[in-house]
């Protein structure tokens, strides 16, 4: 193990370091909206949106990144949709992302029980009233835990980029072990780079799920 | 006597079981009509179709004389006309005292901010609760939570207000607090329809009784009248078993 190797490595590491973060940030944010949207139109039971979200979540769920990358990827310049590396990355991460936020959106609303929502339709609130003040808000703080798992996961999922060659933590890992043979120290440098990204990530969204459960249940 | 409320040859069931059969009956302004009733008799329900809570089969359902269109959103219209209060008070967790209350006159009613708090605080007054408009219900008794729900229905001005066994999970001591701000309603000349327990505290405010065994009305009574001359067997029975 060389110290020297590593730190010459650190540059390269950071540049991959800052665009797994970016990426991750974006394809999150992405699928939490995405995720959103979809688990809202099962709720309210939308007539053909709810069926066509619920057969996406299965397509989401039930296949490999790794595959639905190569089709964006290699498949849609078939069609005369050439992307970016990069926006390629980033459209995977949403399309699998957005169904385990619905899941996880899904789960935090079938929890509210029946009574608040009766009680709430008994003051006279229209549907988009309910959901507003009395659905979304309760049916978030209840989906906060999933949806904090989801996060740490998609962040991890990045990992997969490489393989269609976007310069990533993993990928930065993978091209100097390719250069330079010092696999050990730039798989340390690789696992202490994922660390620093969600060990504290992790902690603070357990913070936030405390905190969010107390101020709207009080336990 | 004005008719408030008519309901007429009503039916409801969940599949094949039927729950609530042939029922009709009048509610004028200012009566205190109380549901007794045994177990599964369908008190609940009953009182639930008169807000859209359930749907219904067949039957009609005249309010102010007009005939109610059962659609989903001629019931969210005519809610803020009906003041309901629920067994498990089932209080906003996520909204505060004041907020809970006022969620209905600021969204629904467009009443602004200030008209609202303004009749928030006067009604909690009423219950007692002036001081607790910052805090959340899960820093309340559930006696104090359902003295909340039932000014967060009062709130709205309704015409006419549904209780739905609403001491039933209190504790005792909680109770009477409970009961004695529906009888000072009560006295206000509000009229209400009240599915209960209680069966002194029914026969102190009861205009009408509605006895209902198996989705049946066995008997519409003066209120003075049921509880010492009930005219059906089954009455006399149910009364006996609640040790009245």
């Amino acid at each position: 193990m060389s110290w020297q190797i590593i730190q010459q490595s650190l540059p390269m590491f950071q540049k991959g370091f800052i665009l797994t973060l970016q990426m991750s940030a974006l394809g999150i944010l992405g699928a939490i909206i995405l995720g959103l949207m979809c688990s809202l139109c099962q709720y309210f039971k939308i007539p053909v949106l709810k069926q066509i979200v619920g057969a996406y979540i299965e397509l989401s769920r039930n296949t490999p990144l790794l595959i639905q990358l190569f089709f964006i990827y290699y498949g849609l310049p078939g069609i005369g949709l050439k992307l970016s590396a990069y926006t390629c990355g980033i459209i995977g991460l949403i399309f699998l992302g957005g169904s385990y936020m619905a899941e996880g959106f899904s789960g935090g609303f079938d929890g509210i029980p029946n009574s608040q929502i009766e009680s709430g339709k008994a003051i006279g609130l229209s549907q988009g009233q309910l959901t507003r003040y009395v659905v979304f808000p309760q049916g978030f703080a209840l989906s906060i835990p999933a949806l904090a798992a989801n996060i740490i996961f998609l962040i991890k999922e990045t990992s997969i980029f490489t393989v269609i060659a976007i310069p990533e933590l993993t990928n930065t890992a993978l091209d100097l072990i390719g250069l330079y043979y010092h696999t050990n120290e730039y798989l340390l440098v690789l696992v202490v780079g994922y660390a620093i990204i969600l060990i504290p990530l992790s902690i603070i969204l357990t913070w936030l799920e405390r905190r969010i459960r107390y101020g709207t249940f009080g336990d | 006597m004005t008719e408030l409320l008519r309901v007429e040859h009503l039916n409801k069931a969940y599949g094949e079981v039927p729950v609530l059969q042939d029922i009709s009956f009048t509610v004028n302004t200012g009566e205190v009509q109380v549901v007794l009733g045994p177990s599964g008799s369908g008190k609940s329900t009953l009182i639930r179709c008169l807000n859209g809570l359930e749907p219904y089969q067949s039957g009609t359902i005249y309010f102010q004389g007009q005939k109610i269109d059962p659609t989903p959103k001629n019931w969210q219209l005519l809610r803020q006309k009906i003041g309901m209060v629920f067994q498990s008070y089932d209080l906003f967790p996520n909204l505060n005292i004041m907020d809970n209350i006022t969620l209905g006159p600021i969204k629904v009613q467009k009443q602004s901010k200030a008209t609202a708090q303004k009749e928030a605080l006067r009604l909690l007054d009423t219950v007692g609760l002036a001081d607790y408009t910052a805090k959340f219900p899960r820093e309340l008794s559930g006696g104090q939570k359902q003295r909340i729900a039932i000014v967060r229905a009062l709130a709205l001005h309704p015409d006419f207000m549904l209780f739905d066994e609403v001491t039933a999970s209190l504790d005792p001591e909680m109770v009477r607090g409970v009961l004695e701000i529906m009888a000072n309603l009560a006295k206000q000349k509000m009229t209400m329809i009240v599915v209960t327990h209680e069966m002194n505290f029914a026969q102190q405010i009861a205009d009408n009784v509605l006895f209902l065994d198996d989705g049946h009305i066995l008997e519409s009574t003066p209120g003075k009248d049921f509880f010492t001359n009930p005219q059906t067997d089954r009455a006399k029975e149910f009364l006996q078993s609640m040790d009245f």
